[in-house]
């Protein structure tokens, strides 16, 4: 494409705002081009192709803050936005703790080069063979099991994108990257004229790390019939093993609490609790952006700061918080690199590259311990409290009885408190597996509600 | 806004030169492959936010979207592309790439746009709040910060956020229909936090609709405040909710969350279309409870759910769904119009330029029955009274749903009782229609606080209820 890269707008919207009269001031630029197809019933149904470029303006004066976005970046209009958001800062009052990163923690990594984010086969696929891949997906699902009568469509999607940051400081860092993701959605009739549907999906940056198109079909297609003659059960606590991608949806829940900005809203259950054993021994989470490959991984953070690897808990003791610049301020502590930033919002404290770390356990002696209890497979809805650790959610999954899964399970829900069910987490899996930008294993925790009928 | 149509069509006109010469040359390079129906849909979007804390305004801030999504439908087939740039040679590249869902040969299809004049006007905001000076708002996130504080000794934080937007649409249709809407939006949100020895509850409402800065004078910034805090400082008392298959008294207002992912979006005709939803197949059938008729209608005034023309150029309407327990029809866009052979209901809708359209729902609700919410309460000798909820889940497949409820209560002999923490409804869609046993005559619309997630795009929609009574949801509570 012609025209100026994202790092060069990037740097003159910063200078424009410097003139502007902008003390500090970061410019983020995201420009990418996405792709989609979709297949349904071997028949290519969606076909999607755009491109676009966008900016993002931080202007910090005397601890006044603005942020504005735009995706018109014409020379003309890109002065009258610098200018427009140095004015919109003077709306906001002064904060001590708002500023950029303190110049020494810039990264001086300032590229992702080695990092593992940008695969050159994304760019040369072609329309074919991604139409080829979607429709190898489905068709796996299909041929799977005749009770699947139905999908919602195999669809892959890939997104090439070159990401820069600028500010005030002189930091300048830009990088490309790529990601490429299958999903898909197995529809089987059940009794009563009930459905019951199951997913699955990969989802990485390079396409040699993708799991095989077929075998995305077949465990969607497995998940799905495993479901037919799901019923509730009665309420009563009882074991509940997460299989790891739920596993994951446990470990996105529980470090929400573990951010800055939950810290200084006094909305976490773990506020000034850093430095405490709040589980069991079993439970080690990291967040490791400089994880190879990884669709979290990056070389530094929404403000610059260089990415590092961030122990949140360790063997039951919960490590630390994880901070950007202002939040760190704002409670006595030091950045992690740990700022999350899009094009429109200021950045915020978040988690990257998630590892719930695994055990030793065998998956299936896990559920062997068991001798009645839930397998969760399946969350629905968002029933946790962040400030309280009251979590209760929707659930579906298989009923264990003697250590076996003896039948499905729908329409229960779970409940407990976050810090009980940390503690309570007795058996982890050797099982570790990557979702996204996530990895977990199966875990057990040794007694939750179930409630059913 | 005198007529929002052709305001917009004049906005695009002047400031991006696209007349009807320039849409009727994308059309036709749309077109040139083969494809049965082309639409561009131009969009300008300008969201302003200013968030409040410590008692001060911490940040402001102004993002600007612009840009044109390209649809090519051949069959049930989409070929679709976006550009954010609106120069002519940027918008010809996205027409060429989405006509390529087409196979033919390339020949050049003449096309006529030509604008249509919409008279519909279902926001009544003269000034949208975009144009309102930052002090004035400013001055509005104040007052709620001190009616929340001197609400009870214990509110230890307010956050409060005012948000707008004002986006210019234009459709272009390959029939040679062009249309255009104005559509304001506000959304006042707050966030109370009360602390109690070493017991925090924070506690979230907020209010909208399509409205200017005259919102306000409908609801005040410090009764949404003095709301956020009395339900925070009501779960310092809340005590455990029980689990078990219970009676349910869903109260009137919010309830409606519950109505449209339980039953609406099982009634979208995308899902019909394809067999995936369990209404597949099922118009002229018994549904439903002979009490229930559920209504989908995009043309309330000021509503935050309504919209004068979809997001195809179609016109909004009132959509009855489910009649007296009969499943009358779905929520179509064109492509699932044509599917079924019946008239779009004014139901497509897209989160932005950079979204292919969806049938989605405007403001959904269930029409008013006979009973008082007394008799109704009364009637439970033990079950849970539902206020309000912070969201809800469905699987549309077979109408499995999740809800969490923020303000519940325990009914006892007939009495609401204590208030409850973490109350969950899982239940089906379908089943918990079908054992509706009363339905209030206080219908509610609820203020406009609710945005609808489907496949990753969201839009602002509405909710609507009178009491009703559900002879029995499972409730996810945490005793036994």
């Amino acid at each position: 494409m012609e025209g100026p890269t994202p790092l060069e707008i990037a740097r003159n919207v910063v200078a424009l705002a410097r003139r502007a009269g902008a003390e500090q001031c970061d410019a983020i630029v995201s420009m990418y081009t996405e792709a989609n197809v979709t297949v349904r019933l071997g028949e290519l149904e969606k076909l999607i192709e755009a491109g676009g470029m966008s900016l993002g303006l931080r202007v910090i004066n005397g601890g006044r803050t603005a942020v504005c976005s735009t995706s018109d970046l014409s020379p003309l209009a890109l002065e009258r936005f610098a200018v427009e958001t140095v004015d919109l800062a003077s709306i906001s009052e002064p904060d001590e703790f708002a500023g950029l990163p303190e110049p020494e923690l810039l990264s001086r990594v300032t590229n992702a080069d080695g990092m593992g984010l940008y695969d050159e086969r994304i760019e040369t696929l072609s329309t074919e063979e991604k139409i080829r891949m979607a429709k190898d997906c489905e068709g796996a699902a299909f041929a799977f099991d005749k009770r699947i009568n139905n999908s919602d469509g195999a669809s892959l999607s890939t997104r090439i994108g070159q990401l820069a940051l600028a500010n005030s400081y002189g930091f300048e860092g830009a990088y490309p990257a790529t990601s490429i993701s299958l999903m898909i959605e197995a529809i089987a009739d059940d009794e009563e004229g009930k459905k019951r549907n199951g997913y699955w999906y990969t989802a990485e940056r390079a396409l040699h790390r993708m799991v095989d198109a077929e075998q995305v079909g077949k465990i969607a297609a497995r998940r799905t019939v495993d479901q037919l003659g799901a019923r509730k059960v009665a309420t009563k606590r009882v074991p509940v093993v997460f299989e790891p991608m739920m596993t994951i949806a446990l470990m996105g829940d529980l470090v929400g609490c573990a951010t800055g900005g939950a810290l200084y809203r006094g909305a976490t259950f773990l506020a000034n609790r850093n430095g405490e054993v709040i589980g069991s021994p079993l439970v080690s989470i990291v967040d490791d952006p400089t994880a190879q490959g990884r669709l979290g991984t990056r070389p530094f953070d929404g403000e610059g700061v260089a990415a590092r690897k961030n122990q949140i808990f360790s063997a039951g003791h919960f490590s630390h918080f994880l901070f950007d610049c202002y939040t760190a301020r704002r409670t006595s502590n030091h950045t992690t690199g740990s700022a999350q930033r899009g094009v429109e919002s200021l950045p915020a404290p978040g988690a990257s590259t998630l590892q719930f770390e695994p055990g030793r356990d065998d998956p299936e002696s896990i559920v062997a311990g068991v001798s009645e209890g839930l397998y969760l497979t399946a969350l629905m809805g968002n029933g946790f409290n962040p400030t309280t650790g009251d979590y209760s959610r929707g659930a579906a999954g298989f009923w264990i009885e003697n250590g076996r899964l003896a039948y499905p399970v729908t329409e229960v829900n779970i409940s407990g408190q976050m810090e009980a069910m940390l503690a309570g987490v007795d058996m982890v899996g050797n099982d570790l597996s990557w979702f996204g930008s996530s990895a977990a294993p199966t875990i057990r925790i040794k007694e939750m509600m179930v409630a059913g009928t | 806004m005198s007529n929002p149509g052709a305001a917009s069509l004049e906005f695009f006109a002047t400031r991006y030169n696209i007349d009807s010469a320039a849409m009727s040359s994308l059309l036709s390079i749309a077109l040139s492959r083969g494809g049965d129906f082309a639409e561009l849909f131009f969009e300008h979007r300008t969201n302003s936010a200013i968030q409040w804390e410590d008692q001060r305004v911490k940040s402001a801030s102004r993002n600007v979207a612009q840009g044109v999504g390209i649809r090519v439908v051949k069959g049930d087939a989409i070929g679709y592309a976006y550009t954010e740039s609106l120069e002519m040679e940027a918008m010809r590249r996205a027409a060429e790439t989405a006509s390529r869902i087409g196979t033919d040969d390339e020949r050049p299809t003449p096309m006529d746009a030509t604008p249509y004049l919409t008279t519909a006007s279902f926001y009544s905001t003269s000034d949208p709040l975009t144009d309102e000076p930052a002090i004035r708002k400013v001055a509005l996130l104040e007052r709620a910060d001190r009616a929340a504080r001197g609400f009870d000794n214990s509110i230890a934080r307010l956050d409060a956020s005012i948000g707008d937007e004002l986006k210019y649409v234009m459709v272009a249709r390959s029939d040679g229909k062009v249309v255009g809407d104005i559509q304001p939006l506000i959304r006042f949100n707050v966030s109370a936090l009360s602390q109690d020895g070493q017991s925090r509850q924070v506690a979230r409402t907020g209010g909208g609709g399509r409205m200017g800065i005259e919102y306000f004078e409908r609801v005040t910034p410090e009764e949404l405040a003095r709301d956020a805090a009395r339900q925070a400082v009501l779960q310092q008392g809340a005590v455990e909710a029980p689990a078990g298959v219970l009676p349910v008294v869903l109260a009137a207002g919010d309830s409606g969350v519950l109505l449209h992912e339980a039953v609406g979006h099982g009634l979208e005709a995308d899902f019909n279309r394809k067999g995936t939803s369990n209404y597949s197949g099922r118009v002229g059938q018994s549904v439903a409870s002979p009490l229930v008729t559920v209504v989908d209608d995009g043309t309330i005034v000021d509503s935050r759910g309504s919209i004068n023309v979809d997001d195809e150029g179609n016109l909004t309407t009132r959509n009855v769904l489910i009649e007296d327990g009969t499943l009358r029809g779905y929520l179509h866009d064109e492509v699932s119009a044509r599917h079924f052979g019946v008239a779009p209901s004014g139901s497509g809708r897209r989160q932005t330029f950079k979204d292919y359209i969806m049938p989605r729902m405007t403001n959904t609700f269930m029409l008013p029955g006979q009973s008082t919410s007394e008799e109704i309460i009364r009637s439970v000798d033990r079950g849970i009274y539902a206020v309000s909820y912070s969201g809800g889940q469905v699987n549309i497949s077979n109408g499995d749903f999740v809800f969490s409820v923020t303000e519940a209560y325990m009914i006892e002999g007939g009495k609401v009782t204590a208030p409850l923490k973490n109350v969950m409804l899982i239940g089906n869609g379908p089943d918990v229609l079908s054992k509706v046993t009363a339905v209030g005559n206080d219908y509610q619309l609820s203020d406009g606080r609710w945005t609808c997630g489907k496949d990753g795009q969201s839009v602002p929609v509405g909710v609507g209820m009178p009491t009703v009574l559900v002879s029995g949801i499972t409730v996810g509570g945490t005793k036994a």
